[in-house]
């Protein structure tokens, strides 16, 4: 039973490293000629779509009304990101080498603030696009925001924006848990 | 003398014809009328956004061309061109497709379409190619499912207008085609009347490969007879194909008299594996022969054109077993062979019956050797020792059978004007239903394959009169919608159609649809004038030929402004759109341009040849309604004197675009 915790711990572990896999979050956006809908994923490392063309064509939509076109090479984050998970998985493992309680909840606590940190930059970025318009936009409507929802739902102009956690997301999300619920077994054992 | 005794009694006919018509018509029309008021305009209503059931492929006749229509409710989604130009999307006028339509003959920028023909997988319409024949100059093209587009056209020499063609064999081993009109074998300046001794007719099979890719695999030299419709066997008859003939009198002028003289002219039947055997040891005749063979590349975006110069041709005579003729009444023209592959229906066109072949008697009946006579070294086999059954006094004139796949066959009487519905082993007739007026050709969705989808029949009329609105002189030919389902046939609707639909295919909606493509994936173009993003764009001059590389993508060309053109010069404008997208095509004119627009898909390159004639600055935009700011897509292209030192220059905008 004392290696339950860090079986747990190895779980929440791989949870995170599934980032390098899956996107962390999504956006879709919705009218009604778009039926399928057009969804940007966004990678730790990359923005994509649910095809080849899709951040082109959500480029193309933003054009209209001045929007700045989103270039991946140009967002630092997509660089450095998978530096700051590669590093929580080495503590994510250290942790499950030394298995004590302290370590599980502090590494859970460091994936808390890198999750807010993440989740206000994420936010800074929906603000820039969706406020900072090009002044020789083509369409301009006073007073519109385009700032796609932080999580949820939200109409802009004749779209409907939809932003959730991919799977990547939802998982890395699960680790915080994970590793939390090692921290209490081992507490318990110990 | 012949003609006075014939026309008379072709007179009456017709006139017999007329009266039949005109007598079921006053009773049926009235029950229709009660029929069409209600449920059948709920059965043909497909709702704003719903989908409809069936495609239906429809031959554009002498427009040349395809239609694609959805059934029930009749709509025309697409019009694909194939044997002729189109300008509605530069097929044929761009540099890319100008070589579909290249030919022995040259550029032939015209054909009469006469036959779809959907591609089959044991016997079942599998939705990946559609083929069509072009009877004038005799062609045969495959139009890809997946794109909806013509992407090879093959010529067919030595023949004189391919009417019995394309009709698949089970697999899609091959599609067939033979002559309408014999011609002198080898082509010569011969006297007209000459005809016997020096006209042959050819018949031909074309190979179909994995990837659809077409080749004339051998042709048969027959008799100078007049072919004149097929169908391939499917089942126990599979390796058998069924073409009809009529002037087996062999006659070269009147036809229409003397053509109509034999009481029995042939079915010729074809035994295809007999000659890749004979093919195989090598006992056929390699003949020159030139032929085009034009295909379209998806990945370069571009068709080639490449003529060959031979063909192999087997001679009946040195290759016993593999040809029979079949007699059958008065000038055959459709012959169709139910799904089972049992039964060979022949459409006696001149006749009230219709006779029906039993493949299980023909293959007994060479087996006894029971022939008749000998034409050509072709054995004739006894008509009482092949013949099934007649469906006596159906109607007048029959033309075309399909069948339902319940048991149940239906033919088209031109002359009665009348859809008739037969049991198929028992020859009874159990149902007739008047058309509107005059039709040819029927169509089920797979009626003609060993596996139909029996909910609606299809009627393809040659004459509308006063069924439409009237437009002058020239009226439409229409299409009218028959459910099938129940004991009785029910007209549910009429549509006009585009030139002469004289045959068509249905197939369900679902063996298409998964197929389709949205958009060519830019990252696959291999057009060797493609402009991959907006930095690629360019323009190269190379003597007098000056190459512009130019992107679309909503909303601006680039470049947009372009110097430097000088008159005399000849500008190739080789335009890729950048779109990614479902249904994002752009469009590129230019004024006064002697050609048309070019209509790009997404992630396509297109080209479009322009030779300035005067200086000047000329506008050119987007046709095609694609955004918010379609209307400010346009550009300019300045036009200096030939002798002028105005250096290559281009541009776009004072902002850096999107890519």
């Amino acid at each position: 039973m004392k290696n339950l915790p860090r079986y747990i711990m190895a779980i929440a572990v791989l949870f995170l490293a599934s980032l390098f896999l899956f996107p962390i979050w999504r956006i879709t956006l919705i009218a009604p000629q778009y039926p399928d809908g057009v969804t940007m994923q966004i990678h730790i490392n990359k923005i994509g779509g649910d095809s080849p063309g899709t951040l082109q064509n959500i480029n193309i939509l933003n054009h209209y009304v001045g929007m700045k076109y989103i270039e991946p090479e140009s967002i630092p984050e997509l660089k450095y990101f998978p530096w700051v998970i590669t590093a929580l998985i080495l503590l994510g493992v250290i942790a499950i080498g030394i298995n004590k309680p302290a370590f599980y909840y502090g590494w859970g606590i460091i994936m808390i603030l890198v999750a807010i940190a993440g989740i206000y930059d994420f936010y800074l970025w929906e603000y820039d696009y969706g406020h900072n318009l090009s002044a020789n936009a083509p369409i301009k409507i006073p007073g519109a925001s385009f700032q796609p929802p932080l999580i949820g739902k939200k109409d802009i102009i004749n779209f409907t924006a939809l932003s959730y956690p991919s799977l990547g997301g939802i998982l890395a999300g699960a680790s915080i848990l994970l590793a939390l619920f090692a921290g209490r077994l081992s507490k318990k054992y110990s | 003398m012949k003609r006075t005794i014939k026309i008379p009694i072709l007179f009456s006919l017709v006139m017999a014809g007329i009266l039949v018509m005109g007598c079921n018509s006053t009773g049926e029309q009235n029950s229709q009328t009660g029929l069409l008021s209600n449920d059948a305009a709920q059965q043909v209503y497909v709702a704003p956004g719903e989908y409809d059931d069936y495609y239906a492929f429809m031959s554009g006749g002498f427009s040349g061309q395809v239609t694609v229509h959805g059934l029930p409710s009749g709509r025309l989604f697409k019009t694909i061109p194939v044997f002729s130009v189109d300008g509605e999307k530069g097929y044929g006028f761009n540099e890319e497709t100008k070589p579909m339509l290249n030919t022995s003959r040259g550029f032939v920028p015209w054909d009469d379409s006469h036959h779809p023909e959907l591609s089959q997988t044991k016997g079942k319409t599998d939705g990946r190619w559609l083929f069509i024949n072009g009877n004038n100059t005799p062609r045969i093209a495959r139009l890809d499912l997946s794109v909806f587009e013509t992407v090879e056209i093959i010529e067919i020499p030595n023949s004189g207008g391919n009417h019995s063609s394309p009709f698949t064999t089970e697999n899609t081993e091959y599609v067939v085609a033979g002559t309408r009109f014999s011609v002198p074998y080898p082509q010569a300046d011969v006297a007209i009347n000459s005809y016997k001794e020096n006209f042959k007719g050819m018949l031909t099979y074309v190979s179909v490969g994995n990837e659809g890719e077409m080749d004339i695999a051998f042709q048969i030299l027959l008799p100078a007879f007049d072919y004149d419709l097929a169908h391939s066997g499917k089942g126990k008859s599979h390796g058998w194909t069924f073409f009809t003939t009529y002037n087996t009198e062999q006659k070269s002028t009147l036809l229409e008299v003397t053509a109509s003289q034999n009481d029995k002219d042939f079915i010729a039947a074809i035994n295809w594996k007999k000659a890749e055997e004979y093919i195989q040891q090598g006992n056929y005749k390699e003949v020159p022969a030139k032929w085009a063979h034009n295909v379209y590349d998806e990945h370069t975006h571009m068709a080639t054109s490449e003529i060959n110069d031979k063909v192999k041709v087997l001679i009946p005579s040195e290759c016993p077993g593999l040809v029979y003729f079949l007699p059958t009444p008065k000038s055959p023209h459709g012959v169709d062979v139910d799904p089972s592959g049992e039964y060979i229906v022949g459409n006696g066109k001149l006749s009230a019956d219709l006779t029906v072949h039993s493949f299980t008697k023909m293959e007994e009946a060479i087996a006894n050797e029971s022939f008749e006579t000998e034409i050509s070294g072709i054995p004739v086999l006894k008509f009482e020792e092949v013949v099934a059954g007649t469906v006596k006094e159906a109607g007048l004139g029959p033309l075309h059978t399909e069948f339902d796949g319940k048991g149940n066959a239906y033919t088209s009487f031109f002359i009665s004007s009348e859809v008739v519905k037969w049991k198929v082993g028992t020859w009874e007739v159990l149902d007739r239903a008047q058309s509107y007026y005059s039709v040819g050709h029927i169509m089920i969705p797979g009626g003609d394959s060993a596996e139909p989808e029996g909910e609606y029949l299809v009627s393809l009329n040659k004459i509308t009169k006063d069924r439409y609105l009237p437009t002058g002189p020239e009226l439409c030919h229409s299409a009218q919608l028959y459910d099938i389902s129940g004991d009785k046939m029910k007209l549910l609707l009429d549509f006009p159609t585009m030139g002469e639909p004289h045959y068509a295919q249905g197939i369900s909606a679902d063996r298409i649809i998964p197929n389709v493509k949205k958009f060519y994936p830019i990252e696959e173009n291999q057009h060797p004038y493609r402009a991959m993003g907006e930095k690629d764009t360019r323009v190269e001059r190379e003597g007098k030929e000056v190459h512009v590389y130019m992107t679309t993508i909503r909303s601006h060309f680039s470049p947009d402004n372009i110097e430097g053109i000088k008159v005399g010069d000849k500008v190739y404008f080789h335009v890729t759109n950048l779109e990614q997208d479902w249904d994002v095509p752009h469009g590129f004119a230019v004024m006064g341009a002697n050609n048309a627009e070019l209509l790009i898909m997404g992630g396509q390159t297109e080209t479009f040849l322009w030779e300035p004639k005067e200086v000047g600055v000329i506008p050119f935009y987007c046709t095609d309604f694609c955004s918010a700011l379609h209307q400010e897509m346009q550009g300019y292209i300045r036009v200096s004197p030939a002798n002028s030192s105005i250096a290559l220059k281009w541009g776009l905008g004072e902002e850096e675009p999107v890519q």
